[in-house]
């Protein structure tokens, strides 16, 4: 309807997104990547036989906002729960969503071990370095000295131990196939982003194993920044720990 | 034509013949013959076989796998059950249909691996959280379980509902000749209108046991409610030996049950008709049959390999119409013949020193 009164569209609403209004804060990186998830899946005409799993966390109700048929696993178990799909329906798509904490903290065996058996399905992981949807609890990836709900004083070494890198560790699994780490505070690496996430789905069409991206994200509510802030401290802190980058790709070499 | 068959393995074979194909498992004692019989047979038969790495991901592979429609199971013993109770509470709130074999071993805790019955409340009243309901089933022979098996699958996918066999590692160990039903077609397998296939012909289907309004969620609460009901009005299995102008009527499931056949006989030789009333179904329990039969006798006493679980159902059944004495033995001892026998005979002797 409005396209007969624009001359160009540039952009529009990916058709694998339902059009129901995101939940996210204002600044909240979620928003951005199910976009990303949503214009992948459309590119590679793979909305009929995807199959999302969605997480227990801020995201929770991403399978309404994805157009696709889906699940909510319970808290860190949707590599189990992709697992089941794909070995049930090899042919089709299967990926998780998920955040920090139900990756790294309560869902590790879950994910190592999907990663270890080279489980083809795609997992795109949101690390906000906190436990958004709780109301900003230390997370696994909590940066030292970072004042959270539950580390008032900053996050120590003593008591909590060190921020867990997930795509360092899941590297080193033979079953990975796909592993990059990226984030989305500009225009330019949303892009970068986006090609991360295409590969990934990609590897899965191949069939080469596990893939994940690792998305570098802002929770300014439970920062307590403005978006614009939050993106910064994310390009300033998370990134040290959490350095960017390809750390598996087996895409090139085939099997 | 019979065939002897190894409890544990004859249970696998028939899930296989039942359609089901897909197995997700952790081993543990006294159940991995199960396990390994599906890891032999599903290639065969182009199934797929998955070692988890844990109960809590075997539930959560089954949970993914259900969700796609076709039929799947597990096996397990006590303390694998305890950690599969999260995921039993998600798969019952998405109405997944799936199948568990709970082959029950000694406990609390690690306990022992010898055959027992404390696994019931676990089994028929929750374990995991929410207002949920599990059909369960208890074989007490081999060919039983075999035939339990074929039904377990038909009613989860009728009522999208979870569905345990309680065995215990008595009924998993033994050798028995049993006859097996024939291998279903999977072209005759039910459609499932609510199965995550890819959204290409059919509008995106979600499975979820969550809803954020109380009020939706009461709704879907409301719907598993309705569910359960019919299941207790259709689905009530019993056997009764016997109870026709009985002294006394014995209650016991699976391989208590089985005991308890053979303390009949003994009795019948000292002149004591002895009934037997055997749940086939525990969870729906035979409340109604069993309050009939309380009208004819004075006493109903509960035999089991626990220290009393059944006997809480019983009571319920009984409802005040004749005494519920209880006799039993947990922890992986079995109570033989003889000691029911030596119940019996204190009860009677008891009441004819009240008369
Ligand atoms: C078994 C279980 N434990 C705890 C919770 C509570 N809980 C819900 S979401 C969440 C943390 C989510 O954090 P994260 O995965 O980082 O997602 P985010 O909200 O940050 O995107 C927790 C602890 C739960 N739902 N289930
Ligand atoms: S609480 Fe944080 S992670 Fe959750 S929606 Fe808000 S900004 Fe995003
Ligand atoms: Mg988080």
């Amino acid at each position: 309807m409005v396209d007969k009164a624009v001359d160009k569209v540039i952009a529009r609403m990916p058709k694998s997104l339902s059009g129901k209004e995101f939940t996210y804060c204002p600044g909240c990186h979620h928003g951005i990547v199910h976009r990303l998830i949503a214009e992948v899946i459309d590119e590679l005409g793979i909305a009929g036989k995807t199959l999302l799993v969605a997480p227990v966390g801020c995201s929770v109700f991403a399978y309404e906002f994805f157009d696709l048929d889906g699940t909510v696993a319970a808290h860190g178990r949707a590599p189990a729960v992709a697992t089941g799909m794909k070995r049930a329906l090899p042919d089709r798509i299967v990926f998780t969503y998920q955040g920090d904490g139900d990756l790294a903290s309560i869902g590790t065996a879950e994910i190592v071990h999907a990663a270890n058996r080279g489980e083809n399905i795609t997992t795109i992981f949101i690390n906000n370095a906190v436990y958004g949807m709780t109301g900003g609890q230390m997370a696994p990836t909590t940066l030292l000295g970072q004042k959270t709900t539950t580390t008032p004083y900053g996050r120590t070494v003593k008591a909590n131990g060190y921020p867990i890198r997930m795509s360092e560790m899941l590297s080193t699994l033979e079953g990975s196939a796909y592993i990059e780490r990226v984030m989305v505070t500009t225009p330019q690496n949303t892009i970068k982003a986006k090609r991360a996430i295409k590969k990934a789905f990609e590897t899965q069409i191949k069939g080469l194993g596990f893939s994940m991206v690792e998305v570098l994200s802002t929770c300014p509510t439970n920062w307590g920044m403005t978006p614009i802030e939050a993106s910064k401290w994310l390009e300033e802190n998370m990134t040290k720990q959490f350095p960017l980058g390809v750390y598996v790709d087996k895409t090139k070499g085939g099997n | 034509m019979k065939m002897l068959f190894k409890g544990t393995e004859a249970i696998a074979e028939a899930a296989i013949r039942a359609g089901c194909r897909l197995y997700f498992g952790y081993p543990i004692t006294p159940q991995s013959e199960l396990t390994e019989y599906m890891s032999r047979r599903l290639p065969e038969v182009n199934g797929t076989f998955l070692q988890a790495e844990s109960e809590v991901a075997t539930v959560n592979m089954m949970y993914g796998a259900s969700c796609t429609g076709r039929r799947v199971m597990t096996s397990t013993s006590s303390p694998g059950f305890s950690l599969m109770m999260e995921g039993i509470s998600y798969m019952a709130g998405a109405q997944l249909p799936a199948v568990f074999v709970n082959v029950v071993r000694g406990g609390p805790g690690l306990g022992d691996i010898q055959p027992a019955q404390s696994d019931y409340f676990q089994a028929t009243k929750g374990g995991g959280h929410g207002d949920y309901r599990m059909i369960v089933l208890a074989p007490h022979t081999i060919q039983e379980a075999v035939d339990l098996m074929n039904l377990a699958f038909d009613l989860a996918d009728k009522y999208r509902m979870l569905v345990t066999i309680l065995a215990d590692g008595m009924l998993g160990q033994m050798m028995e000749p049993v006859e097996f039903h024939e291998m279903r077609d999977l072209r005759d397998m039910p459609q499932k209108e609510w199965a995550l296939t890819g959204a290409s012909d059919h509008k995106p289907r979600k499975v979820t046991s969550f809803d954020i309004d109380p009020y939706e969620l009461e709704k879907m609460n409301l719907r598993y409610q309705a569910t359960y009901k019919k299941v207790e009005e259709n689905e009530v299995r019993y056997e009764e030996i016997n109870t026709k102008d009985a002294d006394i009527i014995v209650a016991a499931y699976g391989t208590m049950a089985r005991i308890v056949k053979t303390t009949i006989r003994m009795a019948k030789e000292e002149g004591i008709k002895v009934g037997l009333f055997r749940p086939i179904t525990l969870w729906p329990f035979p409340y109604k049959r069993l309050n009939e039969l309380a009208d004819t006798v004075k006493n109903v006493l509960t035999v089991e390999m626990s220290y009393g679980q059944m006997l809480e159902d019983v009571k319920l059944g009984v409802n005040g119409k004749a005494n519920t004495p209880f006799y039993g033995r947990s922890a992986g001892v079995v109570p033989t013949p003889t000691e029911v026998l030596e119940a019996i005979k204190k009860i009677m002797v008891g009441d004819l020193n009240g008369r």
